[in-house]
């Protein structure tokens, strides 16, 4: 059986983010008429669906909203990463993102401690945006 | 708008839930059928009275799936609706079955879920591998598939575990508590024969000695898959006064979504269950001081602790001492799933949470034997798909 890890496919849609991230940035869609910060990308605002958004670079900066530590792997693709540090990061600008935690020391993992980016370049097209304590 | 609570659960059918099936197998159809002749048989109805049905999928078709079911059954209806809320479902095509009843399209309408396995394929062809990201879909352009699945936020123990962490840091986290909402389910669960731990009760201490899943969630607090099924037959007024049980009249419902993944829950620790259990209680014109028992869908013990924080039977926070303080058994003071939930008798995949609806309907009817509660005319039943995504609730009544 094929269990290749099911890297991203980048779509018309969403290939600035992952050209930032191979580029090592934190590219994020804002909202040119309300303002609101996105992710994932997309092609409306979730808040007003105006179709008018940029992107900016952001620092990728955030906090750890909550993770878990699993013990079985939650796909068959996964098994190597056990135990997987699965986590949800809100970013100082406001948008939450899943990730996973890169950490030696599950016992340091804190709800609300300050994480920062870890630009992991899984093949030559695809870069994951994880993350470390700060 | 409203319902007017004319509209009644008669009669219902729920397949023994059984860990290996070894009994003869039938396609979804097959099971589709035998459910509606088994529950229109419990009503005291016959196939001819059908004029609806409400389905969720089928493993025969991708599509077109309730005139699939329609002609197999060979019975022509009015009202034909297939639901997709995952967990959700049942209670969303009860109220459904309901709102159609009431609005003159049908007056018996059939709500099935067949939860048996199928006759095994001669020509099954290659495993797909991508079946192991079960409800989270990999198709190009999937939200999931990108910004999910990369990382691992697949299946439904992670998401859950991330609540319950999250929980734990905004309110705290008792495991013990925990434990005993599985020990007083699971009581009621071993004097259930439908339930695949009939006989079987734990204690605290099993509990909190299971193996740890993802933190803080233990074997014994997840469901286990079992084989199950079950269907219900909702009738209007005329017909449910002249069929055999007490009428289980649907006085009030209510359902809210808010996302897919729970990533993008705007707070984790107040679920979509809230405002759909307010617009319930709302329409029925019942207050929460009324409910003679909760049928809380019980996928995790978490799902349980903020069912019963949101829909308002205690404050937010205050859970985890509400547990401690009552006797959730059939026996207790404040029945929490009278049949064992999910948690007792397993999850038949997407039929687990029609059982909280029909042991809503068995102790109304007054037919749940030696887990029968002494007063039963107000019943509170909750659904809940995916990852507290998408979320629903129902008002029963016994006049």
């Amino acid at each position: 059986m094929d269990l290749t890890k099911p890297y991203p496919i980048a779509t018309p849609e969403t290939a600035p983010f992952w050209e930032g991230l191979r580029n090592e940035q934190v590219l994020l869609q804002r909202c040119d008429d309300c303002g609101t910060w996105i992710f994932y990308p997309r092609s409306n605002c979730p808040n007003c669906l105006s179709t008018r958004l940029n992107w900016h670079q952001v620092s990728g900066e955030g906090t750890l909203y909550t993770f878990t530590v699993t013990r079985q792997a939650t796909a068959p693709h996964f098994v190597d990463e056990v135990p997987q540090l699965i986590a949800m990061i809100d970013l100082n600008e406001g948008v939450r993102l899943t990730s996973t935690l890169v950490a030696q020391e599950t016992d340091d993992l804190k709800v609300g401690a300050k994480v920062t980016p870890v630009f992991d370049h899984v093949s030559a097209d695809v870069t994951l945006l994880r993350y470390r304590l700060a | 708008m409203k319902l007017e609570g004319k509209a009644a659960i008669v009669g219902y059918h729920e397949y023994p839930h059984i860990r290996k099936y070894t009994g003869k197998r039938k396609f979804t159809l097959g099971q589709w059928a035998d459910l509606t002749r088994l529950s229109l048989d419990d009503a005291g109805l016959e196939a001819r009275d059908i004029n609806g049905i409400v389905c969720t999928e089928i493993r025969e078709t991708v599509s077109f799936t309730p005139a699939t079911i329609v002609e197999y059954l060979g019975q022509p209806v009015n009202f034909a609706e297939r639901v997709d809320l995952g967990g959700a479902s049942p209670v969303g095509m009860v109220w459904r079955a309901a709102a159609a009843i009431e609005l003159g399209l049908a007056d018996v309408v059939v709500c099935a879920l067949p939860g048996q396995p199928i006759p095994s394929n001669p020509n099954p062809g290659p495993v797909d591998p991508r079946r192991f990201f079960q409800s989270s879909s990999v198709n190009w352009g999937s939200p999931q598939a990108e910004f999910e699945i990369p990382y691992g936020n697949l299946a439904q123990n992670c998401g859950y575990a991330m609540i319950a962490q999250r929980y734990a840091a905004e309110y705290g986290y008792d495991p013990t508590a925990m434990a005993k909402l599985v020990v007083d389910q699971r009581r009621s669960g071993a004097l259930n024969p439908n339930a695949v731990f009939y006989e079987k009760p734990v204690t605290v201490e099993d509990v909190l000695a299971s193996k740890l899943v993802a933190d803080p969630l233990r074997m014994l607090e997840i469901v286990m898959p079992v084989a199950g099924g079950a269907a219900v037959i909702v009738a209007s007024e005329e017909i449910a006064n002249r069929c055999k049980h007490r009428p289980v009249w649907i006085k009030g419902f209510g359902e809210h979504l808010t996302m897919k993944t729970p990533t993008f829950a705007e707070d984790l620790c107040r679920s979509p269950v809230g405002p759909a259990s307010s617009k319930a209680f709302e329409m029925a014109g019942v207050t929460r001081s009324e409910i003679d028992a909760c049928e809380i869908y019980d996928c995790y013990t978490i799902t349980v602790l903020l069912t019963l924080e949101d829909a308002g039977f205690c404050e937010k926070g205050e859970g985890m001492e509400f547990i401690r303080s009552h006797d959730l058994s059939c026996f207790g003071d404040f029945p929490v799933n009278s049949h064992g939930g999910q948690l007792g008798m397993g999850q038949g995949g997407g039929a687990g949470g029609m059982t909280q609806v029909i042991e809503g309907a068995r102790q109304i009817m007054g037919r749940a034997e030696k887990r029968q509660l002494k007063r039963c005319d107000h019943v509170y039943v909750s659904g809940t798909g995916g990852i507290m995504s998408e979320q629903a609730a129902l008002i029963l009544r016994g006049d």
